[in-house]
């Protein structure tokens, strides 16, 4: 670990996460996702009929990589609720199958 | 190049020596892998560090070589 600044794109996501209560990484837009596992999260956040932003990263490289490096998670999609990072495309599955997702949103006022 | 069952399973033994796997190939195709592993390890975590624990184990390969890994993570009964 080294000690210096947050790199750029790593204040640019800090920026997004701070802007947006429920926040998307994904491949592709809601509205045409391009690979099944962000189809699927948009799946779970239609059902759940909660308003959320969502960012492209097949549009911007250093988004891609960035958000990889800022979550220490090595995968996209992943979700954000209040900047917290919720998971990916199989955590977020298994907490809408047993509702703690649901639940997690009606704590944090975004239900 | 695609990670074939047995060297997915040898990192996560390195890993997670007590771990009970199961790796299924999802699409027939050898590159969508699903894979349950129960192991003491994942004890007191939350999902998320679970699933950084494998992919910590995975390594660099995870999102390349490896392009698709469903992860469920148990800790045994």
């Amino acid at each position: 670990m080294t000690t210096s600044a947050p790199s750029p794109v790593a204040e640019h996501i800090g920026e997004l996460l701070a802007t947006h209560d429920i926040l998307l990484f994904m491949k592709g837009v809601p509205a045409a996702p391009q690979c099944g596992f962000s189809q699927a999260v948009v799946q779970v956040m239609n059902q759940l009929g909660v308003r959320y932003a969502a960012v492209n990263v097949l549009a911007d490289d250093a988004i891609r990589e960035g958000i990889k490096a800022y979550s220490n998670w090595p995968t996209i999609p992943q979700l954000y609720i209040k900047g917290e990072f919720i998971g990916g495309c199989d955590i977020v599955r298994e907490l809408f199958a047993s509702g703690e997702l649901r639940q997690l949103l009606a704590q944090k006022g975004l239900g | 190049m695609a990670m074939t069952a047995p060297e997915i399973e040898a990192l996560l033994k390195r890993a997670f020596p007590d771990a009970l796997i199961e790796l299924t190939d999802t699409a027939g195709d050898g590159d969508h892998w699903s894979a349950r592993i129960v192991s003491a390890a994942f004890r007191g975590k939350t999902r998320v560090q679970q699933h950084q624990l494998v992919y910590g184990a995975i390594g660099p390969d995870m999102g390349g070589a490896l392009h698709a890994l469903a992860l469920q993570t148990e800790v045994p009964a």
